[in-house]
């Protein structure tokens, strides 16, 4: 069985990479690659497997909220994606490499007795980014 | 193939386990606990497997899937307490996943005939939450 928890977080970035020269940026990532950085509502879902038990819960909500605002929101909240988050460091943010991100982030000591099931990033309503946990 | 429907109810619970002390009930549920209850719209997904039988072109009739949707979740559990109205709420928790567990108990022998089974049952107790049922013990 399956519990699924929606969290917002609101961030700006930028899409550059090192690999590519200016031109070639400009054309791969479009607007994204506006040098002074943009921002989204991201829509996170965070999905966690397991069996309800005694209690009738597969994860207790408060500690699940607890470990996703302590590992996710408080540090990508309102926070430049590009300059502000050490593991995005040398990484162009991408919804996808965010969800890598976000995904390890929660992954390391995972502290609940459920597993965690995958992550799912909205960056828009028509951009959406969908990760399934394989450990 | 998959079919999914959607249905909604509003219903008020509390969420404490019987055996356990007023703390620590506050401690596991939070303010799912308070007392007097409170309530949510749920918002019903049911997805049924299957394929499209070669006359009709459908996996299932939709107005007797509409039916069956209302007989056993909507009727028994729309505008109602689920602890005190709805059975086996008066003794089992009605948090999320056990009132997914309870749909899926009464929609699975209606719905699972021929090659169609019922796939899985998604409850959405808010729209920040809601849990996913498959049949697995």
């Amino acid at each position: 069985m399956k519990l699924t928890r929606r969290y917002q977080f609101s961030a700006s970035h930028r899409l550059d990479t090192p690999a590519l020269g200016p031109q070639a940026n400009r054309e791969l990532y479009g607007k994204c690659n506006n040098p002074h950085g943009h921002g989204h509502n991201y829509l996170l879902d965070v999905t966690v497997a397991g069996s309800p038990g005694e209690s009738g819960q597969i994860a207790s909500r408060a500690e699940l909220d607890t470990v996703v605002r302590e590992r996710v929101l408080a540090r990508y909240d309102h926070r430049n994606l590009n300059a502000d988050v050490p593991e995005l460091s040398g990484v162009v943010p991408t919804t996808e490499n965010l969800a890598v991100a976000i995904e390890r982030a929660l992954l390391a000591n995972w502290p609940l007795p459920a597993r965690l099931a995958g992550v799912r990033i909205q960056e828009t309503d028509r951009n959406i980014f969908e990760l399934e946990t394989k450990r | 193939m998959l079919l999914t429907r959607k249905a909604e109810f509003s219903a008020s619970h509390v969420c404490a386990h019987p055996g356990w002390s007023e703390e620590r009930n506050r401690t596991v549920y939070g303010a799912n606990a308070n007392p007097n209850g409170h309530g949510h719209n749920y918002l019903l997904e049911v997805t049924l497997e299957g394929d499209p039988d070669p006359v009709t072109g459908m996996i299932f009739d939709l107005r007797e899937l509409k039916d069956i949707l209302n007989e056993e979740v909507v009727e028994p559990m729309d505008h109602r307490h689920l602890n005190r109205e709805v059975p086996p709420f008066d003794k089992i928790v009605p948090t999320t996943e056990n009132v997914a567990i309870e749909i899926w108990r009464r929609l699975a022998p209606r719905l699972s005939r021929g090659g169609v089974k019922l796939a899985n049952v998604r409850l959405y107790e808010t729209s920040d939450l809601y849990v996913d049922y498959g049949g697995e013990s």
